[in-house]
């Protein structure tokens, strides 16, 4: 699975009042009850149906990744954030070696020296290893291994500033 | 806490996302072999523990119109990083505050967080405040906008066998 940005941004989603409440409201709260879209249907006076259907219009659109979990790093296993300075001519090729790991869970360019940004995920310790000594075997590159050492803040979503 | 096998599973059958029907629990369970009750009591016993530290709408902020996102990275004397990350994670602009290690002399950085925005400019004016604010203002830092997106999918903490879940990396 690879995504590449177009050249020219899209205009950004507009979502509708329900979506947009959806999104301010559940974040971080989804309701662990039988049936949670009930729930936030509830919470937010629309139906589930109307609730089920702007989620999967959102999700359509992109803009929801999916309704689910974010665990903890090196709680379920181990994982680090590895870096590359790539040179520019070989940027397509070596992000495309790295993506095609599925322990790669996010691959981004930055503007940097060091220009490819990807996070690195398994049960353990010893495949993050193998990943990343991989990918330095088949490019010749050398890669930044930056396990996380001591969390701040955790990935709690964020308020969504609408304009 | 450990993650049993079980655990393990339910996470990975979460990967993909909660199903979009009014009983995704039990369609989850159905998958497991567990019962949409217990699907529910071991999610509510993974995020009481902290292994879940999110559970809700993931949401993909480009689509939004957040396009400019900044990932700083700064040079704190040891002594002083403990007390700059706390400053920093306090700040409502800041989404992900890390410390990781320094890799001399490629990599000089030990504190990491991330700041998103609408454009560019918009975002660099939020970085310099949540510095000024955090006293980091003269700190040795680069700051990093992301370019093109190769990949965004959860991670896979279970065996292959077992299948993905997602990190808050």
């Amino acid at each position: 699975m690879q995504e590449t940005a177009p050249t020219l941004a899209p205009a950004p989603f507009e979502p509708t009042p329900l979506e947009r409440a959806l999104l301010d409201r559940f974040q971080r709260e989804l309701p662990l009850v039988p049936r949670p879209y009930a729930a936030m249907a509830e919470a937010v006076g629309a139906s589930e149906a109307e609730v089920i259907e702007a989620l999967a219009r959102l999700q359509a659109a992109g803009v929801l990744a999916r309704v689910g979990v974010t665990v903890a790093p090196n709680r379920a296993g181990a994982s680090t954030l590895a870096a590359m300075a790539v040179p520019k001519d070989r940027l397509e090729a070596v992000a495309g070696l790295v993506s095609s790991f599925a322990e790669v869970n996010h691959n981004y360019e930055r503007e940097h020296r060091f220009n490819l940004w990807f996070v690195v995920t398994a049960a353990n310790r010893g495949p993050v290893e193998q990943v990343l000594a991989s990918i330095e075997a088949r490019t010749g590159l050398a890669v930044l291994d930056l396990p996380l050492e001591r969390p701040f803040k955790l990935d709690l979503g964020f308020p969504l500033r609408w304009r | 806490m450990a993650l049993s096998p079980d655990d393990r599973a339910l996470l990975a059958a979460l990967e993909a996302g909660l199903p979009l029907v009014p009983r995704p629990f039990a369609a989850l369970g159905e998958r497991l072999g567990l019962a949409e009750h217990a699907v529910l009591v071991r999610l509510a016993a993974l995020r009481a523990a902290g292994v879940i530290n999110r559970a809700g709408l993931i949401v993909r902020h480009r689509e939004l119109g957040y396009r400019a996102n900044a990932m700083v990275v700064l040079d704190v004397p040891d002594a002083e990083l403990e007390a700059a990350g706390r400053r920093l994670a306090r700040e409502p602009a800041v989404s992900l505050c890390y410390a990781r290690p320094r890799r001399p002399p490629l990599w000089p950085y030990n504190l990491f967080f991330m700041v998103h925005g609408p454009e560019r400019l918009a975002t660099l004016r939020a970085v310099h405040a949540v510095l000024m604010r955090a006293g980091l203002e003269s700190v040795p830092r680069a700051v990093l906008f992301s370019r093109r997106r190769f990949v965004q999918r959860a991670a896979r903490y279970a065996p292959a066998d077992a299948g993905p879940v997602e990190a808050a990396a």
